[in-house]
């Protein structure tokens, strides 16, 4: 995938286990892969399970809910793409069920982020075919 | 079990001068600084028969045809981004100790501020039809950064590297001041060496901390330099080394390791814990020193907090006390752990720190002029790179 007309920015190639993520993500749900013997959650995807050595995963649904980790906030544009947009913070997020990933917050200033914030995932439907997980203050 | 302690020297040492707009192809700087440290060694091009070149589109054989080696009998290349150099001394002491090859060179160069600029790693120009979002990026990390940091701008190292700042500040009140110590210090080391891109160009504190952001919590000067240039180093045996020009520089302890899981920064169980944590005991305890003795440290200096970081990943201060560690005069040329004496990549050149190993031969040859660390015997060198892979050479005179 690349950027369009409506949405410059670029988007995720969707390949191999990339194409399933977002996939859910587009049906408004966010899944991580669960190892189907262990358990243990995972991401980002991988064949096989680090805890046990399994090959059988499920897509299985998070909450949705975490909190803050850490973050950057970008002052200078790396990329054309997002110059519009400076300042901007790609963030990390630590999920309910262990896994961590890197996404935005939509409401909440940079001043206000601190360590533990709980968030909790909306979804950006940034063009038809991809939506976006983000995070917003959780109540 | 065989130990590759003092098994190999590094007998030469050679570099282009550092610049922006070279002018010349990757490869010719190379071959360059490649002849240079062949000839430093007292060897001709053609007694080179291993070559450990950089994970970067020239080859071994592209060496081995313009040296004119016509017995290639060892060619390997460790991808391990910035850290390759330092963990290319492993695989080319491994190759000695073997007897697989006799003497093996070590180049490593690149177009580093008018070629492919690490600002654009990732990325792409808009509308240039270039190649995909993450095929600049390294193997393991092409897929992470393509399919899962891009689509919210977090594309190069500043960002990803920033991502452990900001928590090691969070919990552990690190000042951005110990962040500034580094780059102060590395701007005072390079006056006082003409090869140094930013000799001339003195950096307060006051300067440091006056100027703009990048990714916070880095500004301009937590960054490291984007250069053009080459360096190399040459290897072989200690039996062969003791009969060539200069005094033997001993690849005492060698080690490599790699971030768990290397491929994504997030999921890290302990983001704190680096290829350095898991190199740093193993090259220690095969070079049968501790940390007390080193003289000098040549720590990779890609940015600031990363060298705070990989300080507590090798044990010279406790977690979350480098804060503490670095105030004061501890890393100036008389202090008690001199520190980038060259200046770095921070001020010296990013020849993805070919020029520390540089550095540190020389300081243990005693020939490093007016920044020589008294009476230097033995030197530490790490490697840093991708998503923190890792590497240590315990050095010795």
């Amino acid at each position: 995938m690349t950027e369009t007309p409506d949405y410059p920015r670029p988007l995720p190639r969707l390949r191999g286990f990339a194409a399933d993520f977002y996939a859910y993500c587009r049906q408004h749900e966010l899944r991580f892969q669960r190892c189907a013997d262990c358990g243990r959650w995972r991401h980002v995807p991988r064949d096989m399970c680090a805890a046990c050595g399994s090959f059988d995963w499920e897509w299985a649904r998070s909450s949705g809910k975490g909190t803050l980790f850490s973050w950057t906030t970008t002052m200078q544009p790396m990329m054309p793409q997002f110059a519009d947009l400076v300042p901007y913070s790609p963030v990390v997020v630590e999920l309910e069920e262990g896994v961590r990933m890197l996404s935005w917050l939509v409401d909440v200033d940079a001043d206000d982020f601190a360590l533990g914030l709980p968030v909790e995932v909306v979804f950006d439907d940034v063009t038809p075919d991809v939506t976006l997980p983000k995070f917003r203050r959780a109540g | 079990m065989h130990s590759l302690k003092d098994q190999a020297c590094i007998v030469g040492v050679g570099e282009t001068d550092y610049t922006r707009g070279s002018g010349k192809t990757d490869l010719a700087l190379m071959l360059e600084a490649s002849v240079n440290a062949i000839r430093d060694a007292g060897l001709r091009p053609h007694d080179v028969d291993g070559v450990i070149p950089p994970p970067l589109p020239s080859t071994a054989e592209h060496f081995a045809a313009n040296l004119g080696v016509e017995d290639l009998r060892y060619a390997v290349t460790v991808h391990m981004g910035g850290a390759s150099p330092v963990t290319s001394l492993q695989s080319a002491a491994m190759a000695i100790a073997c007897g697989v090859a006799h003497t093996v060179l070590v180049p490593l160069g690149w177009n580093g501020y008018s070629g492919m600029r690490v600002r654009n790693l990732g990325g792409r120009k808009k509308g240039d039809g270039g190649p995909p979002p993450g095929s600049g990026a390294p193997g393991a990390l092409a897929t992470t950064i393509g399919e899962y940091y891009l689509p919210y701008g977090a594309n190069v190292p500043v960002q990803w590297y920033a991502w452990l700042a900001t928590r090691h500040r969070e919990l552990y009140g690190t000042p951005e001041e110990a962040l500034g110590t580094v780059a102060v210090t590395s701007r005072r080391h390079a006056q006082r060496n003409d090869k140094a891109y930013m000799q001339g160009r003195p950096l307060s504190m006051e300067d440091y901390l006056n100027a703009r952001w990048v990714s916070k919590p880095f500004r301009l000067f937590d960054c490291c330099l984007e250069t053009d240039g080459a360096a190399a180093v040459v290897l072989t045996s200690a039996e062969r080394a003791r009969d060539l020009e200069h005094d033997p520089v001993y690849v005492s302890g060698i080690a490599e390791g790699h971030p768990y899981p290397a491929d994504d920064i997030p999921a890290r169980p302990d983001p704190f814990t680096i290829g350095l944590s898991f190199a740093t005991p193993n090259a220690l305890r095969m070079a049968d020193v501790d940390l007390e003795d080193v003289d000098f440290a040549e720590i990779y200096d890609c940015f600031t907090y990363v060298v705070l970081l990989q300080m507590e990943a090798l044990g010279l201060c406790g977690r979350g006390e480098v804060g503490d560690y670095a105030r004061g005069d501890r890393f100036a040329l008389s202090g008690e752990l001199p520190l980038n004496t060259h200046g770095g990549l921070h001020s010296e050149a990013h020849v993805w720190g070919m020029n520390h190993i540089v550095e540190a031969t020389r300081q243990l040859r005693h020939d490093a002029g007016e920044r020589q660390v008294e009476d230097a015997r033995l030197g530490l060198v790490t490697g840093w790179g991708d998503f923190g892979d890792g590497s240590l050479a315990i050095l010795r005179r």
